[in-house]
């Protein structure tokens, strides 16, 4: 026996164009909803408005859904009670905002984005700092017990509920955005509200930051890792449980941070928010394929853009449009479309 | 035998209702390749995995370089200085090559000289270094998985049947790289199927049945009496 290796030199042959174009069609989707939706609107003002509303509302659907998608991928646990990190966030956040009025009723662009940061830092830390504890205290007893996870989340879920009401009482607040950050801007004859600008830069500042992060680093390749085959990774010397800690604190600060975006959208905020937001979110996990943050980012600008379009082709449709986008999808690829952990 | 690297010592796991290892003793020497051998079934995947304490001995003692490991996770005994690769190879199929490698670096950036070393001994992992792992064909995953565990010096690695479904090129390769970790006095435990690798690479040897160590000793000795193969196994080497 020698060591040499075979001398031969392989060279993977090259994809056939529909296999090709099968593996890029989930990033295909997003061109194509668009260029359709302009096709089925016809006026181009209109569209541009309605394409701008269904990015943001995308965005802020994908800040909410990049931390369960990860949870969800590398600890394989369900937690419904995620909802909650997003109706605390958006009342911690707004609470700031509101004490802040003078920095907000002021026409200052810079006054009025720190503001809004002060909110957002502050909602974050206070639900990852709820998120560390809830891992700790309801969902640590049942890692690999579903039934027991949907159940004790759930629990969770509607205990912080209503602990909101207990704190900030039962109503719910309406809020006014800062000064520089109401009314619209004006372009190609479309009004596009300035708040759905923010909100898309920052959907996509984070996508960035999360691509960066997941790819270019040494945390970042132990979590896609970890999604695929965590023994092995902990088998490598990796401490798994310290990063699934820190991806559930992460998943909850952006949870958090959804909900201080969606709270500023809606111009009003109630304990429920959260919960109701969630069913969107798994929509977005699941045809995202578990564990995929590029496929959740996908599915929520899907969600986001076909929302919009049918509201104003089919308002009536507009109900359904999202889980029939998802039974589509599904029945496309069962597993969603970039899947990174396989359905169990 | 003086200063064991690993030594189990009445060893019993259970796997959900299942109970697979009924009390192995098995003691490695430092340096060398001890196989570990037996019929389908009989525990060797189950002992490698309790090693690694992916699953927890019920009870008895491992105990490895001299300190009691019965209780470490996983991590731990990574870190102390136990390599694995499991049956099915590990291989982390959406990350490239390159990205698997930096991974299994864990304590700190891939060494320049190892991973010379690494490219020399499969030569293909150089070709597709930023490739997708998943991509790979069995024999270059095979590689990976291996060349992973060579990422950084380990002192004892468990490695489950390397050359498993691979064809006689890519399995000449293997035996070279780790007859390479082995002349580096790397200690290995091995479980192989294949007696001619195992022939070629044992030094010494234990048998596995029923979840028991029913015979350890020299490879030598096993590989020459075709009665105690026989008897041991159910098989003769020559059938190989």
């Amino acid at each position: 026996m020698t060591n040499a290796a075979p001398d031969h030199a392989p060279k993977y042959a090259q994809l056939s164009l529909p296999d090709r174009i099968g593996k890029a069609m989930p990033l295909l989707l997003v061109p194509i909803l668009v260029v359709l939706g302009f096709l089925s609107i016809g006026s181009p003002s209109s569209w541009l408005t309605l394409t701008v509303s269904g990015l943001a509302m995308g965005m802020m659907i994908f800040i909410m859904a990049s931390g369960l998608t990860l949870v969800f991928g590398l600890m394989d646990v369900i937690n419904f009670g995620h909802g909650a990190f997003i109706s605390v966030g958006a009342y911690v956040g707004i609470s700031v905002l509101l004490g802040l009025e003078s920095w907000t009723g002021v026409p200052s662009l810079l006054l009025n984005v720190a503001a809004v940061l002060a909110a957002v830092i502050a909602a974050m830390c206070v639900t990852g700092a709820l998120g560390w504890g809830f891992e700790r205290v309801i969902v640590r007893p049942v890692y690999g017990a579903h039934l027991k996870q949907i159940l004790v989340t759930v629990g969770g879920l509607i205990v912080i509920e209503q602990m909101i009401h207990v704190l900030w009482g039962p109503d719910e607040i309406y809020l006014t955005r800062p000064e520089t950050l109401k009314g619209a801007v004006t372009f190609a004859g479309a009004a596009i509200e300035k708040y759905r600008l923010l909100a898309v830069v920052f959907g996509l500042a984070l996508f960035v930051a999360m691509r960066l992060v997941l790819k270019r680093t040494k945390i970042g390749l132990i979590v896609r890792a970890g999604v695929q085959n965590g023994e092995m990774v902990e088998a490598l010397g990796y401490r798994l449980r310290l990063v699934f800690i820190g991806v559930f604190i992460a998943g909850s600060a952006l949870a958090g941070l959804g909900g201080v975006m969606w709270g500023l959208y809606q111009e009003v905020i109630t304990a429920g928010m959260g919960e109701e937001m969630m069913i969107l979110v798994f929509i977005v996990v699941i045809i995202g394929g578990l564990g995929s943050v590029e496929g959740a980012f996908i599915g929520a600008l899907l969600v986001g853009l076909l929302q919009n379009y049918v509201a104003f082709l089919e308002p009536k449709l507009a109900l359904i449009s999202n889980i029939a986008l998802m039974t589509a999808i599904l029945m496309w690829r069962p597993q969603g479309m970039m899947p990174v952990v396989k359905a169990k | 035998m003086s200063d064991p690297i690993l030594e189990l010592t009445g060893v019993h796991t259970d796997i959900a209702q299942y109970h697979i290892l009924q009390g192995v003793d098995l003691v490695v020497p430092r340096g060398g390749v001890t196989m570990l051998l037996g019929r389908n079934g009989v525990g060797k995947t189950t002992t490698l995995r309790t090693i690694i304490g992916h699953w927890q001995a019920k009870s008895g003692s491992l105990r490895f370089d001299g300190a009691d490991i019965t209780t470490l996770p996983t991590p731990a005994r990574a870190r102390a200085g136990i390599g694995f690769v499991p049956e099915d190879m590990g291989i982390f199929s959406d990350l490239t090559v390159e990205e698997n490698m930096i991974l299994a670096a864990a304590s700190g950036p891939l060494d320049q000289a190892r991973l010379d070393w690494i490219f020399a001994a499969f030569p293909p992992l150089r070709t597709f270094w930023r490739s997708e792992a998943g991509n790979l064909s069995g024999g270059q995953k095979q590689m990976l998985s291996i060349a992973r565990a060579m990422a950084e010096e380990r002192q004892l690695y468990l490695i489950d049947e390397p050359t498993k479904g691979l064809a006689p090129a890519i399995i000449s390769t293997m035996a070279g790289a780790l007859r390479d970790l082995k002349n580096k006095g790397a200690s290995i435990l091995l479980v192989e199927q294949n007696f001619a690798v195992a022939k070629a690479l044992g030094d010494t040897a234990a048998v596995m049945d029923d979840g028991r160590i029913i015979w350890a000793g020299r490879m030598a000795e096993l590989a020459g009496d075709a009665a105690l193969q026989e008897r041991l196994m159910g098989l003769t080497m020559e059938a190989h």
